[in-house]
């Protein structure tokens, strides 16, 4: 039982010093593997604090320049050099709560359809089928149809009610956004439905609910806190959407006197005017309004997915 | 309980039926109405000449989006090189490293980055990019793509290797195989399919992109593959010709709606078809 004298300053007995040592056969390549790894994660949490220190170092000339002016200010005239971003403020919130208001009962129903009434088949599958896509068309396409085909039905509409027919403004981008945002709530709350307790809803059927009464006070109920999540998340999206409501909303940097006045928001002030900003403020207080979007999509989509983790765990 | 009050309610019951259903497929409407309208004026728009000629200027006939074209396909390249590597070795790192800050923190970071909208990601990449470089180019419009890949890329990734058995790699480990080797041959190449269908759906997320293009990428008449100066991408295309005052260019816009929805669902329905067909089992 001789070892071949190649192998035999290999074996323990002759080199006892390495029984003690653990990284024995530890190869080189695992250490650069992992140091590699980590430092990609470390990039990363990197990346984002660049977004955030970059946003708000740029922003701070604005701040300096307006101050806390910036925000309720109600003239946005760059040429005087008068930056008040009140309307847009009040824009993206007209746009953002209307169209989750529109869009908040085909949501609802699409959830108690698929959660409910029609968990599986080729109902339920088509179903989803049509929701998946609806998410998945880019928003510059809602957009162009809605400035080629619904603006000339809104148009239609202001006319019948005497109303200046601008046919583009709030109400078109509202309809446009509640169209884009139901997929989102929609599947996050027919999760939801779908999840609440069998038994629940069998109590509720033996007292002998009617399934429309078990709907409102059983599974409603309980699954109120998701379908709120989902509700977050899809306000989340309509305040940071910008190519649809740039293309169907008119873009005047007006305060909206009402629903069918146009208006802008945000997202598509930035859009606008970011290419052609001439100076430092100009560009500065474009960015700071970039920030404030940022900060509050941000609230409310964390706010909503913390919920939806709570529901999980 | 009279009868009158039981058949109230039989009747609500019913009516609340009939109006969820009514509801749910009422959203279908406008689904069926864009993609009636897109292929209906698309279709009318679409030749080889379409496809393959740059665009003529207001007043002449004829011309096409091959620029455009040109232009996705280099910033889908460029940010799929960008992302797609930093995005797996993240999921991997995740899956490597349950616990600890850094991992918590990568996290939450994808979180937050698959919130922010990509208008803000596009002013990053302006600030980051196009202000170091000077001009706008096809590369600042890849990094800002590249950063809204990775929050898909990243989950997708670390999904599918979560749910490879530890059996697999105690078994390689056992058998003297170093551990980045088993990570890199073992465990990734049997999650794969997983990984593919993330960067599909990435890929397809950020074809229909155009926010974040308006001021890095910026848009260019020419044809042009430097990635150092502007580039016209399809969607950034489509807003030009819709917002602009000529019916031609209007016509034009449906042509290349067209096109871009053929191409994105195109890329939602194979993603949908490997993770089925291919699925790995264990």
């Amino acid at each position: 039982m001789t070892a071949p004298p190649a192998m035999a300053g290999l074996l323990i007995r002759d080199r006892p010093e390495q029984t003690a040592d653990k990284h024995m056969f530890k190869v080189s390549s695992d250490g650069i593997f992992k140091t590699v790894l980590t430092a990609v994660g470390v990039l990363i949490l990197l990346l984002l604090a660049g977004i955030f220190v970059t946003l708000v170092v740029d922003s701070l000339p604005a701040m300096k320049a307006s101050g806390f002016g910036f925000f309720t200010g109600t003239t946005w005239d760059p040429v005087f050099k008068v930056y008040g971003s009140l309307v847009f403020l009040v824009g993206t919130l007209l746009t953002s709560f209307l169209a989750l208001a529109l869009s908040l009962p085909f949501s609802l129903a699409i959830a108690i359809f698929l959660g409910e009434y029609f968990r599986e088949g080729i109902v339920s599958s088509f179903l989803k089928s049509a929701i998946e896509l609806m998410a998945g068309i880019p928003s510059v396409i809602f957009g162009m149809w809605g400035l080629f085909v619904l603006v000339p039905l809104v148009r239609q509409v202001e006319t019948q009610f005497g109303v200046v027919p601008y046919g583009i403004g709030i109400l078109t981008a509202a309809l446009i956004l509640a169209v884009m945002i139901i997929p989102y709530s929609a599947s996050i709350s027919s999760d939801v439905v779908n999840l609440v307790p069998a038994d629940l809803k069998e109590a509720a059927l033996s007292l002998g609910a009617t399934r429309y009464e078990m709907i409102k006070k059983v599974v409603l109920p309980s699954a109120r806190s998701g379908i709120f999540a989902g509700v977050l998340l899809s306000l989340g999206r309509a305040i940071g959407e910008t190519m649809a409501v740039t293309m169907v909303i008119g873009n005047a940097n007006i305060l909206p006197t009402s629903i069918f006045s146009p208006a802008n928001t945000m997202a598509s002030i930035i859009a606008n005017e970011f290419a052609e900003a001439t100076d430092a403020v100009y560009v500065s207080c474009l960015i700071e309004i970039g920030l404030l979007l940022m900060m509050v999509t941000l609230v409310i989509s964390l706010i909503g997915r913390y919920i939806m983790y709570r529901m999980k765990t | 309980m009279s009868t009158s009050n039981i058949q109230l309610r039989i009747v609500k019951d019913r009516l609340f039926l009939a109006l969820v259903v009514l509801l749910s497929f009422a959203m279908i409407v406008p689904l069926l109405l864009i993609i009636f309208h897109i292929v209906k004026n698309g279709i009318a728009v679409i030749s080889w000449e379409f496809l393959t000629t740059l665009p003529r200027p207001m007043g002449e006939t004829g011309g096409g989006i091959v620029n455009a074209l040109a232009g996705t396909m280099m910033l889908i390249v460029l940010a799929s090189l960008i992302a797609i590597p930093l995005g797996v070795l993240a999921g991997i790192y995740l899956v490597e490293q349950k616990k600890g800050a850094i991992a918590t923190g990568v996290r939450l970071c994808m979180e937050v980055l698959q919130g922010i909208p990509s208008i803000v990601i596009g002013i990053v990449a302006y600030a980051w990019v196009v202000l170091s470089m000077g001009t706008f180019s096809a590369l600042s419009g890849s990094v800002a793509l590249a950063i809204m890949m990775l929050p898909v890329i990243v989950r997708s990734t670390e999904e599918t290797l979560r749910l490879v058995p530890d059996i697999l790699r105690e078994a390689s480990l056992a058998l003297g195989v170093s551990y980045s080797r088993t990570v890199l041959k073992i465990i990734v190449p049997s999650g794969i399919t997983g990984i593919l269908t993330g960067v599909l759906l990435a890929i397809a997320r950020i074809t229909g992109e155009t926010a974040p293009l308006l001021f890095t990428a910026f848009g260019n008449p020419y044809m042009s593959l430097n990635a150092l100066r502007p580039v016209d991408s399809l969607p950034l295309m489509i807003f030009n010709f819709a917002t602009s005052p000529y019916p031609e260019w209007h016509a034009k816009a449906w042509g290349a709606a067209l096109v871009l929805v053929v191409f994105v669902l195109g890329m939602n329905f194979i993603a949908k078809v490997i993770a089925k067909r291919w699925k790995v089992q264990f």
